[in-house]
């Protein structure tokens, strides 16, 4: 494959007290480019980005970030590498100000830098369409707007790889629409893992499809080739041979 | 340059404990030293439970560290006063990095249940190692033991400024740490630890060090309490010492930097006014207790940080 892999598993497997959540998943993950991580709802999804991200630790196998093995790291060793993870459920800081939570996630880099960490997180916060909003409590915000500034979180982190666990989940169609093309305008700088149960978030930002299935790896190819893929349709899109 | 409203306020609230010893019967000077060395402890206390969000039940053991580290370290090696000040500050730091590495592996009620052991133990071991500490009786620091640059901080005068400057170092660094990317990290903790985490902060090594920090300031207010009173006593180890910075910091307000300072002076005068009327004073600051925490759950300055000055540090 031309593409570098930012991120690589090897063998990685994680076994709950019997139950195998996720067995020898091999997965590349190219760099710059939007991969999209589909399957149905217990394929083993979270329990594989947990991995990644070192919330949940491997039972097996390793994962390794720009060549390096960080099997062993914990979470925050893994952010301050260059990922950056957004939850499922949002999770934000809802006592801060949208700014105070922006300018946090910007901290870690830069807050040795008062100037350049403030502008940071007004550019994210503009970038992101928060900016008349920077001084609202984040709890008070809408349902949308709390998911859009766990977004700029993330952002405001200038991650290497960016992982969104179902970024859309909860969103209205117009604020699908504007994270479409949030995510185009970061293609090419930024490598996106984006777990996703809105096929039309996948099709329309998609480089790149694998799909889980049963905690095992089903498929990977292009939006196209996933979707044609007769075992992937079986196992997740729900066509049946005669519809 | 213009000062932001913060150190407006605070250098406000030096000017007034600076003013009131001019303006104060002598009576309420002293007590007003006392407020101020007691909300040195609430102020350490509030650093780790109003900013960190991590609750002790523990905290007298930190205090005591202070003042057994300066009161041993005078009466034993007979070192004078400021050798003897850092060694109260020492103690405390050192006992607060220890039990916190142990602690800090538990959260919430299991973080105060060992936190209280760990005081627990620590009075017991004040009181078995009574051949030194005089265990319950605790002992007197003499007066000529309290002496500094040749100064006798046994005056009523020389105590308050002493308290005063002790206070406002501590009270001014506290306001600093809460602004610094340190605190706001804290901060990041106590409202989601996790998040705080996914953002590559290494929390378990932020706490620690804040709960150093809080002993640190808490032994501090304990060297103060026995430097100026000059008394010893395994008394300030128990259970009461421990909960005591929790209530003035949920009266005052918790995560305010004013607000231990406000919930010692509240508290000391509701108990000091309603016993001037009825022998069940205690009745009276119990049912004031109740309706705080039922009206103003957020306390004095919390409650005025949220209905009307949001700026409020």
């Amino acid at each position: 494959m031309a593409a570098v892999n930012i991120l690589e598993t090897r063998g990685l497997t994680k076994i709950y007290g019997g139950i195998e959540a996720n067995v020898d998943i091999d997965f590349q993950l190219p760099k710059g480019k939007v991969t999209a991580l589909i399957g149905p709802n217990g394929a083993g999804k979270s329990t594989f980005v947990g991995m990644l991200s070192g919330r949940t630790l491997p039972t097996r196998g390793t994962v390794s970030f720009e060549g390096q093995d960080i099997s062993k790291l914990p979470a925050h060793k893994r952010m301050q590498l260059g990922m950056a993870y957004t939850f499922q459920i949002t999770s934000i800081f809802p006592g801060l100000t949208v700014f105070a939570n922006v300018e946090l996630a910007a901290g870690l880099k830069l807050s040795h830098d008062k100037s350049a960490h403030a502008a940071k997180t007004r550019q994210v916060l503009a970038h992101i369409g928060l900016a008349d909003r920077a001084d609202q409590v984040a709890g008070d915000l809408s349902y949308g707007h709390q998911r859009v500034l766990e977004i700029a979180m993330g952002l405001a982190q200038d991650p290497k790889v960016f992982i969104l666990d179902e970024p859309t989940q909860g969103l209205s169609e117009t604020e699908v629409d504007a994270f479409v093309a949030l995510i185009a305008s970061l293609a090419g700088e930024t490598t996106i893992l984006l777990i996703e149960h809105n096929m039309r978030v996948v099709t329309e930002t998609a480089d790149h499809v694998v799909v889980l299935d049963q905690g095992r790896l089903l498929a990977s190819g292009t939006p196209a080739e996933i979707h044609e893929n007769a075992a992937v349709q079986a196992a997740y899109l729900g066509t049946t041979p005669n519809a | 340059m213009a000062m932001s409203k913060p150190n407006l306020l605070h250098i406000g609230v030096l000017a007034i404990l600076l003013a009131l010893f001019f303006i104060l019967p002598t009576y309420h000077v002293g007590v007003f030293s006392r407020v101020m060395v007691l909300a040195i402890y609430a102020m350490g206390f509030n650093l780790l439970f109003g900013y960190t969000g991590l609750l002790s039940l523990g905290h007298a053991m930190f205090f005591a560290a202070g003042m057994y580290g300066f009161g041993l370290g005078v009466n034993l090696f007979g070192l004078p006063v400021a050798p003897a000040f850092i060694l109260g500050m020492v103690a405390a730091a050192l006992l607060a990095l220890v039990v916190g590495y142990l602690a800090l592996r538990t959260a919430g009620v299991a973080f105060m249940i060992v936190t209280l052991m760990f005081a627990q133990t620590v009075y017991l071991v004040i009181l078995y190692y009574g051949e030194y500490t005089r265990g319950d009786e605790g002992f007197i620091v003499q007066q000529a033991q309290r002496t500094l640059a040749g100064i006798d901080l046994t005056t009523e005068t020389a105590r308050y400024f002493t308290a005063f400057i002790l206070f406002s170092i501590c009270f001014l660094a506290i306001a600093k740490i809460v602004q610094m990317p340190f605190g706001k990290r804290l901060i990041a903790i106590r409202e989601n630890e996790e998040r705080a985490r996914m953002l590559g902060y290494d929390t378990a090594s932020l706490k620690l060090r804040a709960l150093v920090l809080s002993g640190l300031f808490s032994g501090v207010a304990g060297v103060a309490y026995a430097l100026l009173f000059g008394y010893v006593g395994a008394s300030f180890s128990t259970v009461q010492y421990s909960i005591f910075p929790l209530l003035w910091v949920l009266l005052g307000g918790a995560g305010t930097t004013i607000g231990p300072l406000i919930g010692v002076i509240f508290m000391f005068y509701l108990i000091d006014v309603s016993s001037s009327y009825t022998n069940a004073y205690m009745l009276v600051a119990g049912v004031v207790l109740v309706l705080l925490t039922l009206f103003a759950p957020q306390g004095l300055i919390g409650t005025l940080r949220k209905r009307m000055f949001a700026w409020l540090p």
